[in-house]
């Protein structure tokens, strides 16, 4: 288990717990991204502040801050 | 005739207003990005008997609202009385939309379902069972793709068919434990009351569950809230145990993530999962080292578009309108009348209208930008360079809105949670120069830059005007408002051809605005101008004049006498005075008298610095026939005072439209008060260094 911004593009794996605070939480729910759902890294740029993530079809944007607080359960997802 | 009221409602950007379009040609705004809708919206269509009144809902994510725009849309779904909910859901992210659709259900009004884009969803071979999903759900199911207009009248049918039949039994049950829980709640809300309907008690007890603020404040004045508080304390320590759960509204939302889950599975075939134009896309478009400058490009690209195919039909319409101008003259007898139209308004008019085709222009990109969902993108793209200056991704969409019009990119920021992001977005969105500002630069540029270089100083100047605002941002953000700025979460939607259509008709819908203000506002502006330009008479002076005119037999000094003159008598007119009055305060910038005029006159609206400017050096040139503007502008203008009017024009305050939707959408005194001097004493400061610095430079 490890936050998703210790990931390279192109990683995926299934959202093993997501530490994000309320209303942060609730919103990242309502895009799909909860305990137990498939999650893809996308994309980050280039100094890695901003992240985008892949759930279900949906694409979403995120900062630094949130994207730490979802952690990722995958074997081949090393940087 | 009956009456029935709809309440829209659904996920941003799942098609709601596209779908309100679709059925009854109304003409909503739309956009592929979260937050195009901002303010509920209404629209009326007759069907037989019916009359039936849609409300187009800001979109909203979850009944726990977030932003300002989502809370217009619970406001609405609470407190307002309607007779059925039409919740919209995307076909492509079906699963995340049921989880809202469920939240709606709870609710207990009569509602029906529909599902938009599946024309998308097709095309990728997937399939959604209508039946299954109206049996699984109990509420009936429509269809549709605004896009292709498929299904949309249905749900009119579908409206007048559940207004006249009973509410379906409740479909909708939690997990055992979970129910356990609701009804132990109920029992205690039937004490009041309130919350005698066992229905609306149900939908009560589970908002507090789901930790509803809102709910829990009406619960709060009640008598039975000691009781209901205790319990609830209890309730929610119990299920979080019980469920490992930091809060019962997780408890509820994994519960709901795995009934959607389940009835996905059960109604939907997914399409296989191929490698998207999207995605392709994307991997170019954001990338990480290439992204920031093809986006750069693409926004040089549009101004240096603006500015050069925009010229073309330019001298065409300013000759239209001299021609115009001159037929009034030959026509019309000498007088008051004759003039009003032939140096006032017609003149004034016309050198507003050139400017339609780069305002055209501007607009189109703008709302390619929007149509297409790379508004998203700049959005993740420019999140980290906000940042630095204290503002996040999000505030960059109303700040692009603000190159369009002011007005909406305003209320359009309210898509930012956090009210201080809000206020600061807000307090900098003024340096965006607006279209309506567009005709002064162009006018000015072509005056007095190389033909060239004009794209790339317009591109400059917009340029110059973004930097300024972050700069400001950083400063506020440093003094006023310290503290973080709100996390950035957003969604990225997929891209889409933009529709041919709705751009022509958004273009056509600003023609007819600009036309509309151009031959009302900016006619009835430069009338007042021209009369306050043209009066009081002097005819001491005119006599003195047309005797030496008389006496010289010279033509060159004859014309000099006649161009003194009348200048001379607008010196004494009345606005000849207002501008004398105004003088000290831009005599340090190089304003003459006539500039300062026309700036002051821009606060009513941009576009009235240009016609004014047209209106007092077409008024003061006797020489007909060097008959463009630009020309005396060039004559009479200095290099470094039309470089401090540009900076001047960049930052002063917006029209007054603006200015008071920023009262509408900012109550507190101390910003209002705030945002009317600091821009323009900002302004002056600005332009006064430039013009000491070039003035410093030799120019
Ligand atoms: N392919 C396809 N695209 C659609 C359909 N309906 C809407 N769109 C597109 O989806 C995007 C969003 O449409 P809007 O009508 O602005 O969505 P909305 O729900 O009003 O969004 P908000 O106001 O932000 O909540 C636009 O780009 C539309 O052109 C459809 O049936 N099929
Ligand atoms: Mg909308």
């Amino acid at each position: 288990m490890k936050p998703i911004t210790k990931c390279r593009i192109g990683c995926e794996g299934t959202i093993a717990r997501i530490r994000a605070r309320e209303p942060i939480k609730g919103r990242l729910f309502s895009l799909g991204l909860a305990k137990g759902s498939h999650i893809k890294i996308l994309d980050h740029t280039l100094a890695k502040q901003t992240w985008e993530v892949e759930s279900d079809g949906t694409k979403i944007a995120l900062r630094e801050e949130e994207a730490a607080s979802i952690f990722i359960e995958s074997q081949e997802c090393d940087t | 005739m009956k009456k029935i009221r709809v309440a829209l409602a659904g996920q941003p950007n799942v098609g709601k207003s596209s779908i309100i379009n679709s059925v009854t040609g109304a003409r909503l705004h739309v956009g592929n990005f979260s937050g195009v809708t901002v303010e509920k919206k209404e629209v009326f269509i007759e069907k037989g008997d019916y009359e039936i009144e849609i409300i187009d809902l800001p979109g909203i994510y979850s009944l726990n609202a977030y932003t300002p725009e989502e809370h217009v849309a619970k406001k609405y779904l609470y407190e307002e009385d309607y007779d059925l909910i039409v919740n919209v859901v995307d076909a492509n992210t079906l699963s995340r939309n049921l989880i809202f659709t469920m939240q709606l259900m709870d609710m207990q009004k009569k509602m029906i379902l529909v599902v938009n884009m599946i024309d998308e969803i097709e095309k990728q071979g997937g399939e959604i069972d209508r039946h299954k999903l109206e049996e699984l759900l109990g509420i009936p199911v429509v269809l549709t793709s605004a896009k292709e207009h498929r299904g949309v009248d249905e749900i009119i049918d579908q409206i007048i068919v559940t207004y006249e039949s009973e509410k379906p039994k409740n479909k909708l049950y939690y997990d055992e434990r979970i129910e356990e829980q609701v009804n132990r709640i109920v029992k205690v809300l039937h004490k009041s009351p309130h919350f005698k309907d066992p229905e609306y008690a149900r939908f009560i007890a589970i908002r507090l569950l789901d930790r509803d603020e809102d709910i829990y404040k009406i619960i709060h004045d009640l008598p039975i809230f000691i009781e209901l508080h205790e319990m609830l304390g209890k309730i929610y320590r119990e299920l979080e145990l019980e469920y490992d759960e930091e809060s019962t509204s997780d408890v509820l939302s994994g519960d709901r993530y795995a009934l959607s889950k389940a009835l996905v599975m059960e109604a939907v075939r997914k399409p296989q999962k191929k490698v998207t134009l999207t995605d392709r896309l994307d991997k170019l478009l954001i990338h990480p080292v290439f992204g920031l400058p093809i986006f750069l490009f693409f926004m040089w690209l549009l101004f240096q578009l603006t500015f050069e195919v925009g010229s073309i039909p330019m001298d065409m319409i300013d000759a239209a309108f001299t021609e115009m101008s001159n037929l009034v003259k030959a026509v019309l007898p000498d007088g008051a009348i004759q003039s009003v139209l032939a140096d006032g308004v017609i003149p004034a008019v016309g050198s507003i209208i050139m400017f339609l085709p780069n305002i055209l222009i501007l607009f189109m990109g703008i709302n390619l930008l929007e149509q297409t969902g790379y508004m998203a993108r700049t959005a993740f793209l420019l999140d980290g360079f906000m940042k630095k200056f204290g503002l996040q991704g999000k505030a960059f969409i109303p700040l692009v809105s603000g190159f369009g019009c002011t007005v909406p990119a305003y209320m359009a920021a309210r898509t930012l949670k956090n009210p201080t992001d809000r206020i600061i977005t807000m307090l900098i969105l003024g340096f965006m120069s607006c279209s309506a500002r567009l005709p002064v630069y162009v006018l000015l540029i072509g005056a007095f830059f190389p033909m060239a270089q004009a794209g790339n100083i317009l591109f400059i100047i917009y340029i110059s005007g973004a930097i300024l605002g972050l700069i400001v941002a950083k400063i506020l953000r440093t003094l006023l408002f310290k503290g973080e700025p709100e996390p950035f979460v957003m969604e990225m939607p997929p891209y889409r051809f933009p529709s041919m259509k709705a751009l022509a008709m958004e273009l056509w819908i600003k023609t007819r605005l600009f036309l509309k203000k151009a031959g009302t506002f900016i006619a009835g502006a430069s009338m007042i101008i021209w009369f306050l330009s043209t009066y009081p008479h002097q005819p001491e002076i005119e006599a003195r004049y047309l005797q030496k005119i008389e006496m010289t037999q010279d033509g060159e000094a004859k014309a000099q006498l006649q161009n003194e003159m009348i200048s001379k008598v607008l010196e004494r007119s009345y606005l000849g005075e207002i501008g004398k009055t105004l003088e000290p305060v831009f005599h340090p910038i190089g304003f003459d008298w006539r500039m300062s005029v026309a700036v002051v006159a821009g606060l009513a609206a941009k576009e009235v610095v240009v016609s004014t400017l047209a209106t007092l050096y077409a008024v003061g040139d006797a020489d007909e026939k060097s008959n463009t503007l630009l020309q005396r502008l060039r004559e009479n203008v200095t290099f470094k005072a039309a470089i401090a009017l540009i900076v001047i024009i960049m930052i002063y305050s917006p029209c007054i439209a603006a200015m008071s939707t920023f009262w509408v959408e900012v109550p507190q005194w101390v910003w209002r008060g705030f945002y009317l001097v600091y821009p323009n004493l900002l302004a002056w400061l600005m332009a006064f260094a430039v013009y000491r610095l070039l003035d410093f430079m030799g120019y």
